[in-house]
């Protein structure tokens, strides 16, 4: 179980030097960010400043050393527009996005577990392709537009449910159905058919000659068994909750780091961007490790390995 | 056998057509403003009239000329960025499988890393530091698709290496790229093509995102996703401003995806575990 940790740190390692470098390559070698964050008419005294406090003076290699150096330190930099450490800027926000992201899990799981379990049972059932179709819908529609057809449906026209910004437990409905759909189609899809597979197992044919009731079957032997995948394919899930956030932030204006990452674009506000990417990565690696570890729990099969 | 998708392939003509011939479909201009006329409804709608079938937008120009041109400009990223990421991925793939070794490892590396990390925060760093434009938006969603290409074209190359034509090949003296390019290649193009159709979808989302966000094409330019975005604000007066886009760019991506089932079921059934 400790090599199997270490071996995730280790990865996780090596994805958050790919990701500084990139960050760091992309910002030095695509263009001056002096010059997107500066407006034209500003004078070369100005220009300089800008350099020495982006940390974009002197030779390359130097600036790469020192920009991890700072980062190693939790120094990503001063944000433009909030006029803060980036870092801080970063964690005034994380716990709103820290209440959204489980929200849409927690939807997700609820809806999918059901929903997957009863379209492998009675598959071509009634429920087997109302859900499929859902997952099919869910997969297409772009969840910035999902989001502002729910406002226009839940909140414009029939008046039920707020629009937009935190506040009680009802403006939370809209973000998470919205960040969650693309979870629930895909969980969904993924209990489905690894449901159908463990029913033809040899393990529940075994249980069932056993002389187990059917509930008995599908609770102990099958549902464990299938959420593996889901645990497995979690790297993909998480990746896409990222990019969701963002899009779904900045739909209900939930101040959270997605809507930060939209606003550090519209700002052109550069080492904010490039803190939240860096920050951004450092979390992902972090939820990761705990379903990796989760995973190795409900699976022995890995931990031994 | 799975009946041909006829909605799916109807919905996907329609979007080619007005992508080809949009400037000849319409009279109106997609970007000219005419203020006076500015945010008319569908003619269904009570004051909509039959000379802006589907209103117009905040600026008085007419949803469905944008919506049209729209086509275009949707059509042209989807098919550079998938020439791009997909022979990038293509190329990595065939290279990661045959080489195999250190490389390989290597390379599946960097796809375990791009399957991890979200494209989409590079890509709005793109669009940041080179600026708004084509080439910046083909670079940013090239990013978000060459690791897929990479890994299934791998798996497949790591079969193909194995069968004894290749072996025949080496036998016969061809250099290592000539075995990958005249006898790798051509046995991975059905993979390649059905991979195409499947992320037609992926693509045209992925412009939207990233043009909803202020990262794609610039305005007035008319993209989908940007038209989402700019009628974001009206939602409560307008909603045709959104909603209309939002479906057709819904619509489209449904029509891709189910038509790459399809062909994905029809030539290459063994991509379906994935």
């Amino acid at each position: 179980m400790q090599r199997y940790i270490i071996n995730r740190l280790l990865q996780g390692a090596v994805l958050l030097v790919i990701v500084t470098t990139i960050v760091f390559a992309v910002g030095r070698l695509t263009g001056n960010p002096v010059d997107l964050i500066l407006p034209e008419e500003a004078s070369e005294q100005e220009r300089q400043d800008m350099i020495e406090t982006l940390g974009l003076n002197g030779p390359i290699h130097e600036q790469f050393l020192v920009f991890v150096a700072d980062a190693m330190r939790g120094d990503l930099g001063i944000s433009i527009r909030y006029r803060l450490p980036a870092t801080d800027v970063f964690f005034s926000r994380l716990p709103n996005t820290l209440l959204l992201m489980p929200a849409a899990i927690i939807l997700a799981v609820l809806m999918a577990i059901p929903l997957g379990i009863v379209s492998a049972l009675r598959r071509g059932g009634a429920t087997d392709r109302i859900s499929g179709t859902i997952a099919v819908l869910g997969i297409a529609t772009p969840n910035f537009w999902l989001g502002i057809l729910l406002i226009y449906i839940f909140s414009v026209k029939l008046g039920w449910l707020p629009s937009s910004r935190m506040g009680g437990w009802t403006h939370y409905v809209l973000p998470t159905v919205t960040l969650g759909t693309f979870l629930v189609a895909g969980f969904m899809r993924l209990i489905r058919s690894s449901m159908l597979e463990i029913l033809d197992s040899e393990f529940v044919k075994l249980a069932r000659i056993k002389g187990l009731g059917e509930l008995q079957v599908i609770w102990k032997h099958c549902l464990r068994n299938s959420l593996i995948p889901v645990l497995t394919l979690w790297g993909v899930f998480m990746g896409g909750l990222v990019t969701g956030a963002i899009v779904t932030e900045t739909v209900f204006a939930w101040p959270g780091i997605g809507r930060l990452t939209y606003e550090a674009v519209l700002f052109r506000d550069y080492p904010l961007l490039q803190a939240v990417i860096i920050m951004d990565a450092v979390l992902i690696l972090f939820i990761n490790l705990m379903v990796d570890i989760l995973y190795a729990y409900v699976d022995p099969r890995i931990r031994y390995a | 056998m799975r009946r041909l998708p006829w909605l799916s392939i109807l919905i996907i003509g329609a979007m080619v057509f007005a992508a080809l011939f949009a400037p000849l479909l319409t009279p109106y201009s997609p970007i000219e403003q005419s203020l006076p006329e500015k945010l008319l409804p569908p003619f269904w709608e009570a004051k909509g009239t039959g000379k802006y079938i589907l209103g117009t937008d905040i600026f008085g120009r007419d949803m469905l000329t944008r919506l049209l041109h729209g086509a275009q400009i949707s059509l042209i990223v989807t098919s550079l960025s998938l020439l791009v990421g997909g022979g990038v991925g293509l190329a990595i793939g065939i290279v990661s499988g045959y080489i195999g070794g250190r490389v390989d490892s290597f390379l599946m590396r960097l796809v375990d890393a791009a399957f991890t990390f979200p494209a989409i925060l590079f890509a709005l760093l793109l669009a940041v530091t080179m600026g708004q434009g084509l080439g910046t938006l083909v670079i940013a969603i090239s990013l978000l698709l060459w690791a897929g290409f990479a890994r299934v074209i791998r798996g497949e190359v790591l079969a193909l290496k194995e069968r004894d034509f290749i072996a025949l090949a080496k036998v016969h003296g061809c250099s290592e790229l000539r075995i990958m390019v005249t006898h790798i290649l051509p046995n991975v193009m059905n993979t390649f093509m059905v991979l195409l159709t499947l992320n037609v979808g992926i693509v045209i989302v992925a412009e939207a995102s990233l043009s909803f966000l202020g990262a794609g094409i610039p305005p007035p330019t008319p993209s989908w996703g940007l038209m989402v975005a700019e009628g974001r604000g009206k939602i409560t007066s307008a909603w045709w401003l959104s909603l209309i886009p939002g479906i057709a760019i819904t619509l489209v991506v449904l029509a891709f995806n189910l038509f790459g089932d399809w062909l994905r079921d029809r030539f290459d059934p063994k991509l379906r575990q994935l």
